[in-house]
């Protein structure tokens, strides 16, 4: 079974974003960039799923500018086969990202296809049911544990209240949470080795998919910000100032 | 008139806050139908009929959408769409599985998580963990929206006086099925209508800590219980508790965070609290920043106190 795995570069988790004075969104020059981390969870899980014997090929799949490059050579140094970065500078939104993984799923035929529940910069949470949506197959999102059994794929869910357990019939997408697994670093010699493997480059066009925003960003602007408060000295003072705001 | 149909979220009998804040969000664009889909909903969509602000519910009583999965539910909701302008659900778990399938069948853009209603298609939604707000425009004909409940008031749950109407869609595809859910059920207060949240991080050391120190005070105050990302991943306490970007959202009136040192993902889904309480022994922690009031000390001397002595 082959593996579709889509991952999308973004800020990296440890920046504080900056918003520009001009409220055109956020500044993003000379700030560090890596991989999404619930997409990183999602290539180690593919990985996983390799070792194991389920899966036979990771294809692992980046829509973005060229510097996307870098985050698909970390995917293939984890441990995946072979890339495809559709270049573009615009702003993908999710529903233009999702009818290109739909173009590459017609070709390449995944058995599952596995991406982060949510990208950490736009928050959206939309690609992976999207996808399912478009290719009319079955979805498991915010994945906690992931089994395949003959022709389906078994999701446990983390939903409100607890986790829920789904059974869907492959092809389908899954959506990965924090905690199906805790992805590796890649290896010196295995970083050495990405280089090699192979790295297709596509366009949105070469998918027919026309990426035109569908939202209008009016503006961007910071939240209002909380202030720090008073500290008080002990458990007493604590809960006199508990007290004042009707607590006790 | 915008025509506004809009997701309820239910265990067949009652309707949860978070669809009560979405009914208010929904009302400001337009005229409300809710969507009562299940297996033996009746009192379910009798009971969305009554809220305030409802002026239909059509009601889909089916085994297919007796789980609320998203293959069986998109389409149920995608075949509706015709009659409407727009999809409104709350951002809840299943509002999130659900939104995007829907939105994606009928070719539109979704909103995620909107805070508010700034005209007829242009809403502001949090980016970046909530360290930045969009304010967006929608241009397809038709939105597809989700809110955060927190930044909304509930709509009355009574008052309404809908008519209930029933309908059938085309049921089971076949495509996915339900095996079971671990659902924790609670005596406390549910975190994202809780009035007071405790909430604990990885200073608690423990699984047994989490309890014995957190639960007794969460006890006295009648609060929710919380946790930060790293008490979860540690094992302490069950992913359901977490509060931040990729977890809840909450927004009590008081939120005292014990031993959580304020990650910027943690904050996302806590700074819009009323008043932030924070109990750290690290003075320097980023948590301080934000907290109303702070007490440095070690919590596990402090917390037990604080339990005595209120």
């Amino acid at each position: 079974m082959r593996i579709l795995v889509c991952v999308k570069r973004v800020i990296d988790y440890n920046v504080k974003p900056r918003v520009r004075l001009d409220g055109s969104g956020i500044d993003l020059a000379n700030v560090k960039m890596s991989m999404n981390p619930f997409d990183e969870i999602a290539v180690e899980e593919a990985i996983r799923l390799k070792e194991k014997g389920v899966a036979t090929e990771i294809v692992v799949v980046s829509v973005g500018p060229l510097k996307a490059q870098e985050t698909l050579r970390t995917a293939l140094a984890m441990g995946a086969d072979r890339a495809i970065l559709v270049m573009t500078d615009d702003e993908v939104e999710p529903l233009a990202v999702a009818k290109i993984v739909k173009g590459i799923a017609d070709e390449e035929a995944p058995g599952l296809i596995i991406t982060g529940k949510q990208a950490i910069d736009d928050d959206s949470n939309q690609v992976g049911q999207m996808v399912a949506a478009l290719l009319g197959r079955p979805q498991g999102t915010f994945a906690n544990e992931i089994v395949i059994e003959g022709d389906s794929v078994v999701v446990k869910r983390e939903v409100d209240g607890g986790l829920e357990t789904v059974k869907l019939l492959l092809p389908a997408v899954v959506t990965t949470d924090l905690r199906l697994n805790e992805p590796r670093y890649a290896s010196l010699p295995n970083i050495m080795k990405a280089k090699s493997k192979p790295l297709a480059s596509k366009t949105p066009a070469d998918y027919a998919v026309d990426t035109l925003p569908r939202l209008k960003t009016l503006r961007v602007d910071e939240p209002p910000a909380r202030v720090a408060g008073i500290k008080v000295a002990d458990v007493e003072s604590l809960i006199s100032q508990l007290k004042q705001m009707g607590v006790a | 008139m915008t025509k506004i149909l809009l997701w309820v979220e239910h265990d067949n009998v009652a309707i949860n806050d978070a669809t009560l804040a979405a009914v208010t969000a929904a009302g400001q664009l337009g005229e409300v139908t809710a969507l009562v889909a299940g297996l033996g909903c009746d009192a379910a969509a009798a009971a969305a009929a009554q809220i305030s602000g409802v002026s239909k519910v059509l009601k889909a009583d089916d085994a297919a959408y007796a789980h609320g999965l998203a293959e069986n539910a998109g389409t149920l909701i995608a075949s509706l769409m015709a009659g409407y302008d727009a999809f409104v659900s709350p951002a809840t778990t299943s509002g999130k599985n659900i939104a995007p399938r829907v939105a994606a069948l009928l070719d539109v853009a979704q909103v995620s998580e909107i805070l508010s209603v700034e005209g007829p298609k242009t809403f502001t939604r949090p980016i970046y963990a909530g360290n930045a707000i969009a304010t967006i425009e929608a241009t397809d004909a038709k939105m597809v929206i989700t809110v955060r409940g927190t930044a909304f008031a509930n709509a009355a749950a009574t008052g309404g006086s809908g008519s209930v109407e029933s309908i059938s869609g085309a049921g089971e595809t076949g495509l996915a099925h339900f095996v079971g859910a671990d659902i924790v059920k609670s005596e406390r207060p549910e975190l994202t209508s809780a009035k007071i949240i405790v909430s604990g991080g990885r200073a608690l050391k423990d699984a047994d800590n989490f309890k014995a120190i957190l639960f007794p005070l969460a006890d006295k105050l009648n609060a929710g219980v919380g946790a930060s990302r790293a008490a979860v991943d540690a094992g302490y306490a069950p992913n359901d508790y977490q509060v931040g970007q990729t977890g809840k959202i909450v927004a009590p009136d008081i939120y005292i965070a014990v031993g959580i040192s304020g990650a910027i993902q943690h904050l996302a889904g806590m700074k819009d609290s009323k008043a932030i309480v924070a109990i750290n022994k690290d003075e320097d922690a980023p948590i301080f920043q934000v907290a109303d009031i702070g007490l440095v000390g070690d919590l596990f001397d402090v917390v037990p106190e604080l339990t005595r002595l209120l």
